[in-house]
């Protein structure tokens, strides 16, 4: 279990991190959604205590990271695969991390087998490495001390398809027998397809935060009509609001059931009704990303404000 | 049909399970183990390995060079001593400085500072193993300069001269050792492997003659000087001449060049975001 509690990051008036609170529960994958330089991996480092909060707490197990007396075997902690010394062996860093945490040294080849690093790959020097092969070392870093939780920054980057399912199935079955996971992406299709629960995350900010299914539930209809003037007079008639797509459709918060009727009373013919699909989750994820594509809307803005 | 080659992946065998353990607070991580681990990772590297060896190769390379250039007259414990310590006192305090500065510079500090979250430990663990590494590597030193002794004098048939003394090699020591220190707060202030370099050759080269300097023009300053130049108060231990001024002496200039910017620092160390 983590818990987020009132987390703020400040670097001097910039708020990086402005004041979340959210929790990842025991059995379930948590996903951290943000686009890039959103905040993921400043929160995830306040976890690890690698960056220190300006306020507010970040626990895992009910205590602060640095109370952990051997955090490697409570919690596993991947934060960037290609911050390791590139002059020592993938097996050699595994067997640092498993003599700091005071294991066994059998689960070194363990863990090696476990993500799939073999024949000479253990021993070769890591900047010989391909950013998968950098993640699958740190993936076996993060669970070689068989932690509780999983803190893990983008842990599909670099990873192949095959790669990616594989990692999937590993935290799917970590959770289902009660770990906790919280991973990060930029890419809303990754954690739709892993997580339990999502929090997503902007401008330093939590936008939304719930069970997978409440949020792409929330997403609200797509209705769509030949005629779809008369439709959206009607929906408007019936105070249902929404809005038009660029194919035609119209999107809607009301659910399908009342559209429905709506269209029934006022004689329009349909030819799609459906749920949203978490069209809404994405539209919201798009637009988070538009806000922060910072170099291409600058210039817009500038001169939006000086008209 | 026609089959199609399916490639061999990773699907061709079955996700491993890996389960969480629950069996309450583990143990803290004791200080032996930590010490331990920062050990190795000063040899586990290519560099490391080679940092290492290249005291062995530096060793042999002095005694070799004092036996085969040294004047017969010269051919004393001391003369090797001498020429063995020069290489010494710039490879020692390289060896501190990148086992600090690697952590930042190759960034392996974010795995180091998450298994082990208090930093003071870490660089505790670090600070011990250098200092166990210097004394070692002086007792080296003086094992391979004793040898150059016989050899060198059975071949030029001179007499044999033990000129230094245990309190002479103690001093030694520990000026090797300080100098290795002066490297390591330096890595510890800095974190940058190549900057906290120049910075030791600043300080070991740079200041010095400047202070040289100022006490040749001004006299004022020639009384103060061994007490704020800390390589002129470090001298008194390579000739021998350690008394109660000269221990002040290297104490406060100590203070001024070793300790204070330590204490600094260490609080950068434990403020500092790890990246």
């Amino acid at each position: 279990m983590i818990t987020v509690d009132s987390l703020t990051k400040k670097y001097g008036g910039f708020r990086a991190v402005d004041e979340i609170s959210f929790t990842a529960q025991p059995g379930r994958v948590t996903g951290f959604l943000g686009p890039n330089g959103a905040g993921k991996s400043t929160t995830m480092r306040v976890m690890a205590g690698l960056t220190p909060a300006t306020s507010g707490s970040a626990t895992i197990l009910g205590r602060r990271y640095a109370d952990l007396p051997n955090p490697g075997r409570e919690v596993g902690v991947l934060l960037d695969a290609s911050a390791q010394h590139a002059g020592r062996t993938g097996r050699e860093i595994l067997s640092l991390a498993a003599r700091t945490m005071g294991l066994p040294r059998h689960r070194v080849a363990e863990m090696l087998d476990v993500v799939s690093l073999v024949d000479d790959e253990p021993d070769r020097r890591v900047r010989n490495y391909s950013l998968g092969m950098r993640q699958r070392l740190g993936i076996a870093t993060a669970l070689i001390g068989e932690p509780e939780v999983l803190i893990l920054d983008e842990p599909a980057n670099g990873l192949d398809p095959s790669g990616i399912r594989w990692m999937r199935d590993l935290l799917r079955g970590f959770a289902n027998q009660g770990g906790t996971v919280l991973l990060s992406s930029h890419l809303l299709h990754e954690i739709e397809v892993i997580a339990d629960d999502i929090v997503v995350i902007g401008n330093g900010r939590i936008v939304a935060d719930g069970t997978k299914d409440e949020l792409l539930e929330a997403a609200g209809t797509v209705v769509r009509s030949d005629d779809a003037d008369r439709l959206a007079h009607a929906l408007a008639d019936a105070g249902v609001t929404g809005t038009r797509t660029s194919d035609g459709a119209v999107r809607t918060d009301a659910d399908a059931a009342h559209v429905g009727r709506v269209a029934l009373a006022a004689g329009v013919a349909l030819t799609e009704l459906r749920a949203a699909d978490g069209a809404g989750l994405e539209e919201m994820f798009l637009e988070l990303t538009a806000e922060t594509q910072r170099e291409t809307s600058r210039d817009d803005q500038s001169e939006g404000a000086a008209a | 049909m026609s089959a199609i080659a399916v490639p061999q992946t990773d699907q061709s065998r079955p996700t491993q399970q890996v389960r969480p353990r629950r069996t309450g607070v583990p143990a803290r991580i004791p200080t032996s183990r930590v010490i331990g681990v920062e050990l190795r990772k000063m040899f586990d590297t290519r560099s490391g390995f080679w940092l290492m060896a290249s005291i062995v190769i530096a060793n042999l390379l002095a005694t070799g060079a004092v036996i085969l250039w040294a004047p017969d007259s010269e051919l004393t414990y001391s003369t090797f001593a001498a020429a063995i310590g020069f290489p010494m006192a710039v490879i020692l305090p390289m060896i501190a400085i990148l086992s600090v500065t690697g952590e930042w510079s190759q960034r392996s500090g974010l795995t180091t500072f998450t298994l082990v979250p208090h930093r003071g430990r870490v660089i505790w663990a670090k600070a011990v193993c250098a200092v166990g590494v210097g004394i070692v590597s002086m007792l080296v030193a003086f094992a391979v300069g004793a040898v150059g002794n016989l050899v060198g004098t059975a071949i030029t048939g001179t007499d044999l001269v033990w000129d230094a003394s245990f309190q002479d090699l103690v001093f030694i020591v520990l000026g090797n050792v300080l100098g290795m220190m002066v490297g390591f707060m330096l890595g510890v202030l800095i974190r940058n492997s190549a900057g906290a370099i120049v910075s030791y050759f600043v300080y070991s080269l740079v200041f010095p003659t400047i202070f040289g300097l100022l006490a040749s023009a001004q006299g004022w300053f020639r009384d103060l000087q061994p007490w704020v130049d800390f390589n002129y108060a470090q001298g008194a231990l390579f000739n021998g001449s350690m008394f109660g001024e000269q221990w002040a002496n290297l104490g406060v200039a100590g203070a001024i060049w070793l300790v204070a910017p330590m204490v600094v620092g260490l609080a950068l160390v434990m403020r500092s975001e790890v990246k």
